[in-house]
C-alpha cells in the first residue's frame, strides 16, 4: 500500500528540485552562531534542534533568525558538503532571501498550509522550487 | 524587479563584468523578497572580499586561485567566474575581522593567518573599502542620519542604525553588501520603506530600567518575545545613553531578530505611541516585571556553574571610548589575579583614543589588554585553557558559550572586572 501523499502550493524562490528526508523544527534557526558551518549542525544553547544536523535535510522551519551572518553561515555549508537538500519555510526576510540565494538549494515559501503543521521530521518531502509545491509522504 | 536604465546597463554588463555580477546577484535577492525596485545607498558597512584560511584553501583547490579577486567574484558575488574587481561605487566600510593586528598571537592565530589578513587589508584600502574594522561603525566614524538609506550588515549595527539613529538598513548579509557596494544599489523592501518601520508589539514595562545591564536584559528578554518583530516600548526607562542603547539592541538582535524598536519618548520615530505605531493597533502586548528581568538574568547564567572565572571579555559589541575609561578607572593601580585574563574589544579608532588618554596603558599595567577589529566569538579565540569566562554582554553571552564549549557568567562590568582582580564571580542581581 502506498502512503498518502499532500500536496502544499505557494511560492517557489530558488529554482530545482530535490527530495528528501524532513527535518522539522517550529523554532526560528540562527546562523552565525546558531548552526556550525562545517557539519551543518545546530549549536545554538537552547534551541530544540540542538545537536542535530540539517545535512542532506529538507529543512522545514519558521525562517531565519540573529546575526547578520547568516547568509554566510549557510553559504559555507555548501562549500563544505553540509547543506540541506532543500528548504522550506514560513517567514520572509532579508537573511533567509539572501540565505536561500546563495546555499543555491531548492527553497518554497508562502504555502497554502502550514507546513510546521503538516510535515513532520522522518517524513519523505519533495521540494519543487520551479512550480512552488511541496510534496510530503507521511512516514 | 523594474530596473532603471542604468541598473539595466549594469546587469547588462555595461559598467564591467564585477558590476554585472553584483547586479545579477541583487536581482535573485530582491526577486526572492518581493521587492519591486532597488534603492539608492552611499552608506555600505560589510566585510568585501576578506576571507578566512578555510575560503582561501576552499578556492585554492576548487578553482587553483584564491586571491582577493577570486573571493570577491567566487564567493561574495557569487559568480560562476572570476572577474577583476574594480574600486567601490558606494562609501563603505569594512565591518570587525578575525584578528588583531599587534595581539594576533595572543588570540592563538597562525603567521600564515595573519600574513593573510594583511594581505587582504591592503586589498580592501585599494578598492576604497574604509578599513574600520568594527562593529560599531557608528563610534568610529560612520554615523548615518535620520532617513538615510544604508546597506549594513552586523545586527547589532543595524538595530543601532534604525531605532536610534532614524536611518534605514535591513540586515544585509556578506554578499549582498559586497554587492550593494559595487553598485550603491539594494532592494528597496522592509526597512527603507516608512509601512514597514511601525511597531507592531507593544512591551510594557513595570519596573525601572535603569543601569546598563538592566537595559541587556530587557532587550535579551524582547528578542524573545517578539523575535524579529518590531516593539514599541513603553514603561519607567531611564539613563538613556549610547552604551545601553548599544547593548539593548545587541540583546535584542541575539535572542529574537529585532532590526528596529521604538521606545516612545525616545527614539526618534516614536515622539508618541500612535506615531510608533503609525495609527495601527498593536498585534499584543507583552508586560515586563520583576520576574521577566529576574528569568532573564538566570536564562544568561544558566551556563555557569563553576565560581572560578579564568577569563573576562569586556568589548561586545565594541567598547566605546566611555566604556574604556570606566574600565581603565575599576583597574588603575589594581592587578588582575594571577591565572586570570581580561581582554578588552574595541574599534582601532576609539583605541587610538584610548592610548592618548592612557587608559591602554592603565589596563595593561593592571594585566589586562586592549584589542582591536574583532572579539572573542568573532575570531573563535579565548585565551589557551579557558573554562569559566565572565561577560558584560547579553550578547556575548548568548554565542559564545556555546561557539566555544565553555561556561559563562552574566552580570555588570563592575562585576566582571571584579571577577578579574579575584578570580571568582560574586555577581548576582541587584
Amino acid at each position: 500500500m502506498t502512503a498518502p501523499t499532500i500536496i502544499l502550493r505557494g511560492r517557489g524562490v530558488v529554482r530545482g528540485c530535490a527530495e528528501g528526508e524532513a527535518l522539522v523544527t517550529r523554532q526560528t534557526i540562527s546562523g552565525w552562531g546558531g548552526i556550525d558551518p562545517m557539519t551543518g549542525t545546530v549549536i545554538e544553547s537552547h534551541h530544540e534542534l540542538r545537536g542535530v544536523s540539517f545535512q542532506n535535510k529538507v529543512l522545514v522551519f519558521p525562517g531565519a533568525k540573529g546575526s547578520s551572518g547568516w547568509s554566510n553561515a549557510f553559504h559555507m555549508t555548501r562549500l563544505t558538503n553540509s547543506a540541506p537538500k532543500a528548504m522550506v519555510f514560513n517567514i520572509m526576510n532579508t537573511k533567509i532571501a539572501l540565505g536561500s540565494v546563495v546555499l543555491r538549494v531548492p527553497a518554497v515559501t508562502e504555502l497554502d498550509h502550514d507546513p510546521l503543521t503538516v510535515i513532520e521530521t522522518g517524513d519523505w518531502v519533495k521540494v519543487d522550487g520551479d512550480r512552488g509545491t511541496v510534496e510530503v509522504t507521511k512516514k | 524587479m523594474r530596473l532603471t536604465d542604468g541598473e539595466q546597463a549594469m546587469l547588462d554588463g555595461k559598467a564591467g563584468a564585477a558590476r554585472q555580477k553584483a547586479m545579477e546577484l541583487l536581482v535573485r535577492y530582491g526577486e526572492v523578497l518581493g521587492a519591486e525596485r532597488f534603492v539608492d545607498t552611499n552608506n555600505v558597512a560589510g566585510v568585501p572580499g576578506s576571507s578566512s584560511l578555510f575560503l582561501r584553501n576552499y578556492y585554492q583547490q576548487q578553482h587553483g586561485d584564491s586571491s582577493y579577486q577570486a573571493i570577491y567574484s567566487l564567493y561574495d558575488l557569487d559568480s560562476e567566474e572570476i572577474v577583476p574587481v574594480p574600486q567601490v561605487e558606494s562609501y563603505c566600510c569594512h565591518l570587525q575581522g578575525g584578528m588583531d593586528p599587534e595581539n594576533w598571537t595572543e588570540l592563538g592565530m597562525s603567521r600564515e593567518a595573519f600574513e593573510h589578513f594583511r594581505e587582504d587589508e591592503a586589498e580592501v584600502a585599494a578598492r576604497g573599502i574604509q578599513v574600520l574594522k568594527t562593529c560599531t561603525p557608528y563610534l568610529a566614524g560612520n554615523v548615518p542620519v535620520k532617513g538615510e538609506h544604508c546597506a549594513w550588515m552586523e545586527s547589532s549595527a543595524v538595530v543601532f542604525c534604525n531605532s536610534v539613529l532614524g536611518a534605514r538598513t535591513n540586515t544585509e548579509g556578506r554578499e549582498s553588501t559586497s554587492a550593494a557596494a559595487l553598485t550603491g544599489k539594494i532592494p528597496d523592501w522592509g526597512f527603507h520603506r516608512d509601512e514597514f518601520r511601525y511597531g507592531s508589539h507593544r512591551i510594557n514595562v513595570e519596573v525601572r530600567v535603569e543601569s546598563v545591564m538592566d537595559w541587556g536584559l530587557l532587550g535579551y528578554f524582547i528578542g524573545y518575545a517578539v523575535e524579529e518583530k518590531i516593539p514599541v516600548i513603553t514603561g519607567p526607562i531611564a539613563n538613556t545613553n549610547l552604551i545601553r542603547h548599544k547593548h539593548f539592541g545587541a540583546a535584542a538582535a541575539s535572542s529574537g531578530g529585532v532590526e528596529m524598536y521604538h521606545m516612545v519618548g525616545i527614539t526618534p520615530e516614536a515622539a508618541t505611541l500612535e506615531m510608533a505605531f503609525g495609527g495601527k493597533k498593536a498585534i499584543d502586548t507583552i508586560w515586563y516585571g520583576p520576574k521577566e528581568r529576574r528569568d532573564m538574568y538566570e536564562r544568561l547564567n544558566s551556563i555557569g556553574s563553576n565560581p572560578e572565572v579564568d577569563y573576562v571579555m569586556l568589548g561586545c559589541p565594541h567598547a566605546s571610548i566611555e566604556q574604556i575609561w570606566e574600565i581603565a578607572r575599576l583597574l588603575e593601580g589594581r592587578k588582575i589575579r594571577s591565572g586570570c585574563r581580561l581582554w578588552v574589544f574595541t574599534s582601532r579608532s576609539v583605541k587610538s583614543v584610548a592610548d592618548l588618554n592612557g587608559y591602554t596603558k592603565t589596563i595593561q599595567d593592571a594585566g589586562g589588554l586592549v584589542m582591536t577589529d574583532t572579539c572573542s566569538a568573532i575570531s573563535k579565540a579565548v585565551p589557551k585553557g579557558t573554562r569559566v569566562v565572565a561577560l558584560d554582554s547579553a550578547k556575548q553571552a548568548h554565542y559564545l558559550p556555546a561557539m566555544v564549549g565553555i561556561e559563562a557568567w552574566f552580570g555588570t562590568t563592575q562585576d566582571c572586572v571584579h571577577a578579574a582582580l579575584t578570580g571568582r564571580w560574586n555577581g548576582e542581581l541587584r
